[in-house]
């Protein structure tokens, strides 16, 4: 017996260390092993794009960092002091392209008033929120708080809102939308479900008309021709034209989405909900409603990352979002020429707030999964 | 420039109804205290906002000029940015009052949509620019070559005439704006680039190495860029008239925005001044202004030399050289009618 165990290692029962799993079965490596190299396809895949990185990173890095001018007073500076991207272009404009043509000295109402947005947002959007039931009420009144603080009057000083501009145009009009379209896409949805004929046809056609035509006709048509059907001497504020036919846009596509959440819930709610004596209402706010509006989640918000994302589209009315700021920029002899720079800066906007949207989409579908979804 | 097939249609659909906004502009300017004047929404050295979002260029210049004389302040303007398809029926609708958007005068936008064009402050044609390397001297050599083209502009067609007249082929790369053509001429995906003569001088002095770039001598088309105003309102066609021509007639007579305000306190020798000045005779009162209308004009902005030079002069970026839009003594076809 002895022998037999001669240069092995013994432990006593219950006493053996846990070995390290063998090498290649865990971390890094197991996962390129998996994800990288699984098959011939897959390897040449790898190489293929490894090779592109390699091509790609590099230049991209030294051009818009190690290369990228930050400080300079025109284009022809940032050619002298390097190669690379001229972001000073983005950082000596970095007002217009936030406020636009807002005042200089009245911009912190404008930030005043994102700050509340934020508060707001955070309060309706995370549960934990410190002192949620106080700004649940103060979110009632903040559109009033914040047309007040943007627009002036009652002691602050008037700004026109044809001086809006850049990030705050294209916020306002993304915020205002996101908060409108989605109760009155809901209207919408029920109405086109609807046993009264009027109710149903009215809201029929309506989405059917609005889903018909481009947004960019809505917007030519707000910008343009309502001057002409107006009585002479009306003074229609743009901005508020633009705001109703964007909320209308996207009211329309919500409602769609919505109808298609409404369906997925079994009649036998509906029934059951009968059965408990529930009117229309309360039936479709308590028991319709809340599974609609789960299933519908991935829907909505791609039609608020769509709203947010059309936004740019004022520009073709002379409103000037951060891209049209960018274009009209561009006209500036100092900066001429510098079309990546601005068009990166503006995407990279973009995603920012659009991931933003996507991810608390998908936080708020695990939080409500209550074991339906597949 | 910049024609509008869409404005057109839609004014075609509407002529019938745009009546409204029309009489007496002036006074709702003045009630307003504020000039809404039509401009574009950036094209160099015509109208762009700087980097702290004031608006500069020509065309800017003149629409503080109107406003000046209109309501003694250059500074009372709210600019109203339009792209090329909305420029019309922004003005003919009647949220803008005056228009000076690099706007090319033609038959067909004067009577058929309805507006009233103010003498012209920019005289332009339509050229051709290329790479150096390609050897390339004449338009005519043009045979077979990729051109960039900004869609639904009037230089579209007259490319396209151009080319038939001369018998020879090319072919389109259409492109939105002048970015994107500026992006795609310098990525070599069209060997020629065309637009206006300015707007290729602007786009030329922009490049690293604008010396590798020639602008062809031929000019292909009259372009007379100038202001304009709505049918209608003669009284406010008159203001405008009048003021772009003072600004000019300034420089003819020597009177700058340094000299102004002193040329403007008494009689001096010369009538023409002393009429522009309003220290002779009862001009303002015929448009429905007072005598120093053209005096705070000019103090606003300056001559037109004055304009010219800062904004798209040779010692601008955009160096352009006054050429066509010199005084008519100096060789150019600038001629302002009298003041009297």
């Amino acid at each position: 017996m002895r022998q037999s165990n001669q240069g092995k290692q013994q432990y006593e029962p219950g006493t053996h260390p846990d070995l390290p799993p063998p090498l290649g079965t865990t971390g890094p490596i197991k996962w390129m092993r998996e994800n990288l190299f699984s098959s011939p396809t897959n390897i040449a895949l790898t190489i293929l794009a490894a090779f592109f990185l390699y091509k790609i990173i590099p230049g991209a890095v030294s051009w818009s960092i190690t290369d990228a001018t930050f400080i300079a007073e025109d284009r022809n500076e940032c050619r002298a002091l390097n190669s690379g991207a001229c972001w000073a272009f983005i950082a000596q404009r970095w007002g217009l392209f936030t406020f636009g043509f807002y005042p200089e000295d009245q911009r912190w109402r404008v930030v005043l008033a994102f700050v509340l947005l934020l508060m707001v947002i955070v309060a309706l959007l995370w549960e934990n929120c410190p002192g949620r039931k106080v700004l649940f009420k103060f979110a009632l009144i903040f559109p009033f708080v914040a047309t007040w603080l943007l627009l002036g009057g009652f002691g602050l000083e008037p700004v026109a809102t044809d001086k809006f501009g850049g990030f705050m145009l294209t916020i306002i009009i993304g915020v205002t939308g996101i908060a409108l379209s989605l109760p009155l896409g809901i209207l919408l949805a029920l109405g086109r479900q609807s046993n009264l004929p009027i109710i149903k046809y009215a809201c029929v056609g309506f989405i059917e008309f609005i889903r018909g035509v481009p947004l960019i006709t809505l917007l030519f048509v707000a910008s343009t021709m309502l001057s002409y059907f107006l009585p002479p001497g009306t003074n229609f504020n743009l901005l508020l034209r633009v705001l109703i036919m964007v909320t209308l846009f996207a009211s329309a596509y919500m409602a769609e989405v919505i109808r298609g959440g409404l369906q997925a819930v079994p009649n036998g709610q509906i029934e059951a909900a009968d059965a408990m004596g529930l009117k229309y209402w309360p039936a479709m706010r308590l028991i319709v409603l809340p599974q609609a509006l789960k299933i519908s989640i991935p829907g909505i918000v791609n039609t608020f990352v769509g709203l947010y994302k059309d936004s740019v589209l004022v520009i073709v009315i002379g409103l000037l979002d951060p891209l049209g700021i960018g274009q009209a920029s561009l006209a500036d002899t100092k900066w001429q020429g510098l079309s990546t720079e601005v068009y990166l800066f503006v995407a990279i906007f973009f995603f920012v707030s659009c991931y933003a949207m996507a991810r608390y989409s998908l936080y708020l579908e695990r939080k409500l999964h209550t074991g339906h979804s597949r | 420039m910049n024609k509008s097939f869409l404005s057109a249609a839609a004014f075609a659909a509407l002529s019938m109804t745009a009546v409204n906004a029309q009489a007496a502009t002036l006074d709702d300017v003045k009630a307003r205290g504020e000039l809404n004047c039509v401009v574009s929404t950036g094209i160099a050295g015509f109208a762009a906002p700087d980097d702290k979002g004031v608006w500069a260029g020509i065309d800017v210049d003149f629409c503080r000029a109107v406003a000046a004389a209109v309501l003694g302040d250059g500074e009372k303007v709210n600019f109203v940015p339009t792209t090329g398809k909305t420029r019309f029926t922004v003005l003919n609708s009647g949220e803008g009052d005056i228009l000076f958007r690099n706007t090319t005068e033609t038959m067909s936008r004067d009577a058929d949509l309805k507006l009233t064009f103010l003498p012209v402050n920019y005289y332009d044609g339509q050229g051709f620019m290329i790479s150096k390397e390609l050897g390339v001297n004449s338009a005519k050599d043009l045979d077979g070559a990729s051109i960039c083209i900004q869609t639904g502009t009037t230089t579209e067609l007259n490319l396209a005439d151009y080319f038939r007249t001369n018998g020879i082929s090319y072919e389109p790369v259409p492109v939105e704006t002048n970015a994107e053509a500026q992006t795609n001429y310098l990525g070599g995906r069209c060997d020629v680039f065309t637009t206006d003569a300015s707007g290729l001088a602007s786009t030329r002095a922009s490049f690293e190495k604008p010396d590798d770039h020639i602008i062809l001598p031929e000019i292909i088309s009259k372009e007379p860029l100038g202001g304009a105003v709505r049918h209608g309102d003669d009284q406010w066609a008159d203001i405008g008239k009048w003021v772009v021509n003072a600004l000019i007639a300034a420089e003819e007579l020597g009177v700058t925005q340094g000299s102004a305000a002193e040329m403007g306190k008494a009689a001096g020798d010369n009538p023409s001044i002393n009429r522009l000045m309003g220290t002779e005779g009862d001009f303002g009162s015929m448009i429905g202004l007072d005598n120093q209308w053209a005096l705070r004009a000019i103090e606003a902005v300056g001559n037109y030399g004055e304009i010219f030079d800062r904004n798209i002069g040779p010692d601008t970026a955009i160096g352009l050289e006054r050429g066509l839009n010199a005084q008519w003594k100096d060789g150019g076809i600038l001629y302002a009618a009298p003041i009297r």
